[in-house]
């Protein structure tokens, strides 16, 4: 046999199986190489990628925590919403799909493609909500054409409602969708794209608490996208609810009280500085936001010259106009510069250096003491002490009052106002103070600006004799089940130093605006309870004896600050008018609404009483 | 005419591998296939009544003596040509492709019994042929004409696949034979003119977009660059030991595409892992190896031609299956011999171990 064995080609066949038997095992090794790679070194990554085939996530929206008044009632709340959301990757036919929905929903073709884009970064079967807020007809009419939009998922999820309309938008907020900006700030580091976040008001400021931990279900499915089983499951919280210190019914007649007239009201507790009602004119409807925007309708917010998108009380910055008076008399009675018994003449205008600075009332008040002074408002009297105080030792005395500087109420963006020194001057302008403008700031002119909160504060301050309470709209954080997470309770600032015959004086002269013939402030007052107060008039430009209708943006402002009861203090309110003109005729009756409201609420005045007739002597009042 | 030489000669090692490789093929066909609808008859059992049909087959082959077919080799090449070119002419359209044609009673594959018949045409051919220095250009004329009308036929088809290898096992045996570098290098030079024709005017668009899937995947991750993907997901997240038995979630969620039969292995690498892998690589590059070595134990040049033919149609299969499972081939629809679903696979695969054993068991007849 070892003979036959060379019948193979030319002898090497053998040699060339060998070859070939080499060529053979290196295919393999290089078959087994790739497998040791696929298997052995980059396991975990295609791992990974076979868990994100199957495994999906399905986030669960937490509610959001309620926000409520201080009796407990709802200010904001919660209802189910149903939204439309694509999974890109289980669509079959975009294009179809657009114009299906696009039609079934009544939506432009380019607005929906625009969200479609928009998620385009997402991660993987990430719902991309294309319209929400749909209605009730709408969604049925999706789930009976379901076979024809595969990739679409109807969701529930929670969105705001507002029980009471418009009522305190500003204070309350709106939600929208995140931004592209505010994810990528810190503040927001555990959010997704399309969540929602308050985008102003207490909506903002306490989103922190308000805001639920986001729940999930993580889904095994199968090639098609159809749900197998659920692997896991992690709840959702429900965050927290913000009860605020504001009161409900007394944030409606502050609201109501303005009609149409653009301003803000704030009414503070005196003895803790509880934020009783914090209203700012025209409102919106915060409801809007968070949907689709009628652009008809965000145009008429643009457009309308009463800026209804402002939170007025926050960050309106008023001059104080004569409701500064308070202060300026403060710092002279300290000052010693003046005592009750000072008497000045006013002949209706005071001549310093080149000029003239003229008393509102042209007639001149005569022999005018401090009471007169507050009473009547006379200017003359203040340009002189202000002369005689300077510039640097009113605005010492308005920090005292936390004049000057944002409150820290518990709202962002919260303004701080002016109170001007001659270093405060230098610095802005690189100017010296003049003389003259100290005299302009004693009757809060000038330089000087006050946003609402502050004027209501200081009222406050003055009311209970000194003590600085930090004002505050949010009495507690209380858990899903009722459980007080965190409390605010009353927290003193600080202290005025000032003494108490001071004060003494100022608020016998407050009573007298309100009280006593010729008082400016005499629409504020109530028969049953004793109030006090100060108007004031704030010039918007100056205009020089101009004739006829004066236009709406140019008119003065109408101010009102005030207390009640005259003998032991419960509330202080600042009342302004952008525009009104008056503060006694404009401002003031809406202090006195709401005071009356804030008594009748606590049983003082009955309800249904008659209003009481208090025109009588106060027809003509008018103030500077 | 049976003699008794045959049966104690009979070659049981590799009828033994062959039946360990089919068998671990069932268990994988009953998993990749649990997740399907019921069906009356289910998917591994038809595979088994495949196996045996195949082995009947098989044993067919073997129990006559291969030189017979030394007589009939032309005459078989005749006759596939002559159904592919009818095939081409009154073939079955199936998915975009004509590859069956109906004879009577029952339908064939005429491409599938070319792998067989050119493996014997050329070892026909060769096994009359001196070859003292290697082929020259000159000698190599007449066998690429014999390789080159079948190939082109299958590729008109088109089955791309199946054309290349024709054109690998072919090859394989012309290397065998010994071609001389120079002849070589003319040929490769020849091919780059031709390749680059046959990219620009034979290969449709289907078949152009795999070859760019293949070198990038990512281009359309959901169509035509889906398989690989999958694939490579499928296998490479089975990691050392795989997922187990019927817990592969590639699989079983059916996120692999044609899982029982092109991508059977991708489901096995899955549950078992890369020990799973090594095991069956090993069982199969044996498995060639073993072919080669009847080639190179047999005693006549016809038989040896055979065996490196089969030996080169089994390893083709399986290199080109398993590269595309992992990523290293593009997606070409060959199946993995005795391990993917399907009858006319086996029926190849079996008749060439038929032949190989039939070689084995008569090595000591002369």
């Amino acid at each position: 046999m070892k003979l036959q064995q060379n019948i193979l080609p030319e002898g090497d066949g053998g040699r060339r199986i060998i070859w070939l038997s080499i060529g053979a095992f290196v295919m393999f090794f290089l078959l087994l190489s790739r497998l040791w790679y696929l298997q052995v070194v980059d396991t975990d990554n295609l791992l990974d990628q076979s868990e994100s085939n199957r495994l999906r996530f399905v986030p669960v929206a937490a509610p959001r925590g309620a926000i409520l008044d201080r009796n407990g009632k709802v200010l904001v709340s919660n209802t189910p919403s149903f939204s439309v959301a694509v999974i890109p990757q289980d669509v079959k036919n975009k294009e179809q799909l657009i114009d299906n929905l696009a039609r079934y929903l009544n939506l432009d073709r380019k607005e929906i493609e625009d969200k479609w884009n928009k998620g385009q970064g997402r991660a993987k079967y990430y719902p991309l909500v294309i319209a929400s807020g749909i209605s009730r007809d709408q969604m049925e009419f999706l789930e009976e054409n379901r076979l024809a939009l595969s990739g679409v998922n109807i969701e529930m999820k929670p969105v705001r409602a507002y029980p009471n309309a418009q009522l305190a938008s500003h204070l309350l907020g709106y939600l929208a969708e995140i931004s592209e900006e505010e994810l990528g700030a810190e503040r927001y580091k555990d959010y997704n794209a399309g969540d929602y976040t308050g985008k102003s008001g207490i909506e903002r400021s306490w989103e922190s608490f308000l805001h639920g931990t986001d729940g999930g279900r993580q889904i095994e499915v199968d090639a098609r996208g159809r749900f197998l089983r659920t692997v896991e499951e992690t709840g959702s919280s429900v965050g927290n609810s913000v009860v605020l210190t504001i009161d409900l019914e007394l944030q409606k007649v502050a609201e109501q009280a303005f009609g149409d007239k653009a301003g803000a009201a704030v009414a503070i507790d005196v003895n803790s500085g509880e934020v009783l009602a914090f209203a700012s004119n025209p409102g919106f409807d915060p409801a809007l936001f968070t949907g689709r925007m009628p652009p008809d309708k965000w145009k008429e917010y643009l457009e309308d010259k009463r800026h209804p998108l402002e939170n007025k009380a926050l960050k309106g910055m008023y001059p104080p106009g004569s409701t500064f008076k308070i202060i300026t008399a403060i710092a002279g009675l300290e000052a010693g510069l003046i005592d009750p018994h000072t008497t000045i003449d006013c002949p209706g205008y005071y001549k310093f250096g080149n000029s003239t600075f003229k008393c509102w009332d042209k007639k001149g008040h005569g022999q005018v003491d401090l009471k007169k002074a507050l009473r009547e408002s006379c200017d003359v009297y203040f340009y002189k002490l202000a002369e005689r105080l300077g510039v640097d030792r009113i605005a010492a005395c308005a920090k005292r009052f936390g004049l000057g500087a944002p409150l820290g109420i518990g709202l962002e963006n919260e303004k701080g106002g002016i109170i001007p020194t001659q270093e405060w001057k230098l610095k802005r302008f690189g100017k010296k103070w003049f003389q003259g403008e100290t005299l302009s700031v004693g009757i809060g002119q000038g330089y000087v600006l006050t946003t609402p909160v502050q004027l209501a504060s200081m009222m406050a301050t003055v009311a209970n004799e000194g003590i600085v309470y930090q004002p505050h709209l949010v009495k507690r954080i209380v858990d899903s089940e009722g459980k007080v997470l965190k409390e605010f309770p009353p927290q003193v600032t600080g202290r005025s130093g000032i003494k108490p015959e001071t004060y003494r004086l100022v608020k016998e002269g407050l009573l007298a605006v309100v009280n006593e013939p010729h008082g400016t402030g005499s629409t504020a007052r109530l028969s049953e309870v004793k109030v006090a107060g100060k108007t004031g008039t704030s010039q918007v430009v100056k205009l020089r004896d101009s004739k006829g209708e004066v236009p709406y943006q140019f008119r003065d402002h109408a101010l009102f600050v005030g207390f009640a009861p005259y003998d032991k203090p419960e509330i202080a309110v600042a009342v302004i008018i952008e525009h009104g003109e008056h503060g006694g005729s404009a401002a003031a009756p809406i202090a006195g609404k709401l005071l009356k409201a804030y008594f009748e609420g606590k049983g003082v005045i009955r309800k249904p009483v008659p209003k009481p007739a208090s025109t009588s002597d106060s027809e003509e009042t008018i103030d500077n | 005419m049976f003699d008794r030489r045959l049966f104690t000669n009979f070659d049981w090692t590799l009828l033994a591998l062959v039946l360990l490789i089919t068998g671990f093929g069932v268990v994988n066909i009953y998993s990749a296939t649990s997740s399907y609808r019921d069906m009356a008859t289910p998917y591994f059992l038809k595979q088994i009544y495949w196996i045996v049909a195949g082995l009947v087959l098989c044993l067919t082959v073997c129990s006559l003596d291969y030189h017979m077919l030394e007589d009939f080799a032309y005459w078989l090449y005749g006759a596939v040509l002559l159904l592919l070119v009818l095939v081409l002419v009154a073939g079955k359209t199936s998915m975009g492709a004509t590859r069956w044609i109906h004879l009577g009673f029952f339908s064939i594959q005429p491409s599938e019994p070319m792998k067989i018949v050119i493996i014997m045409t050329f070892a026909r051919f060769f096994s009359r042929y001196p070859t003292f220095k290697g082929l020259t250009l000159k000698d190599l004329a007449y066998p690429l004409l014999l390789l080159g009308a079948p190939a082109l036929l299958i590729m008109k088809q088109p089955d791309l696949g199946t054309a290349i290898l024709v054109v690998l096992i072919a090859g394989t045996m012309l290397l065998f034979v010994g071609v001389r570098w120079s002849s070589l290098a003319s040929l490769f030079a020849a091919a780059i003119p031709i390749l680059y024709c046959g990219w620009r005017f034979a290969l449709h668009d289907y078949q152009k977009n795999r070859i760019y899937n293949f070198l990038n995947p990512d281009l359309d991750p959901q169509g035509s660059g889906y398989h690989i993907i999958q694939s490579k997901i499928a296998v490479g997240s089975g990691a050392t030991f795989g997922k187990g038995f019927l817990h592969g979630t590639q699989s079983q969620l059916r996120f692999l595409p044609e899982q029982h039969t092109d991508f059977a292995f991708s489901v096995f690498g899955e549950e078992w892992g890369f020990v799973g892998c090594f095991v069956m690589l090993t069982l199969y590059l044996f498995l060639v190896l073993w072919g080669l070595g009847i080639a190179k134990r047999c005693n006549d040049r016809f038989g040896s031609l055979l065996a490196v033919g089969v030996s080169a149609m089994l390893f083709w299969h399986i290199v080109i299956n398993m590269g595309m499972v992992i990523g290293l081939f593009p997606v070409v629809g060959v199946p993995l011999p005795f391990f993917s679903y399907g009858g006319t696979s086996m029926v190849t695969s079996m008749v060439g171990v038929g032949i190989l054993l039939n070689i084995s068991m008569r090595r000591f007849m002369f």
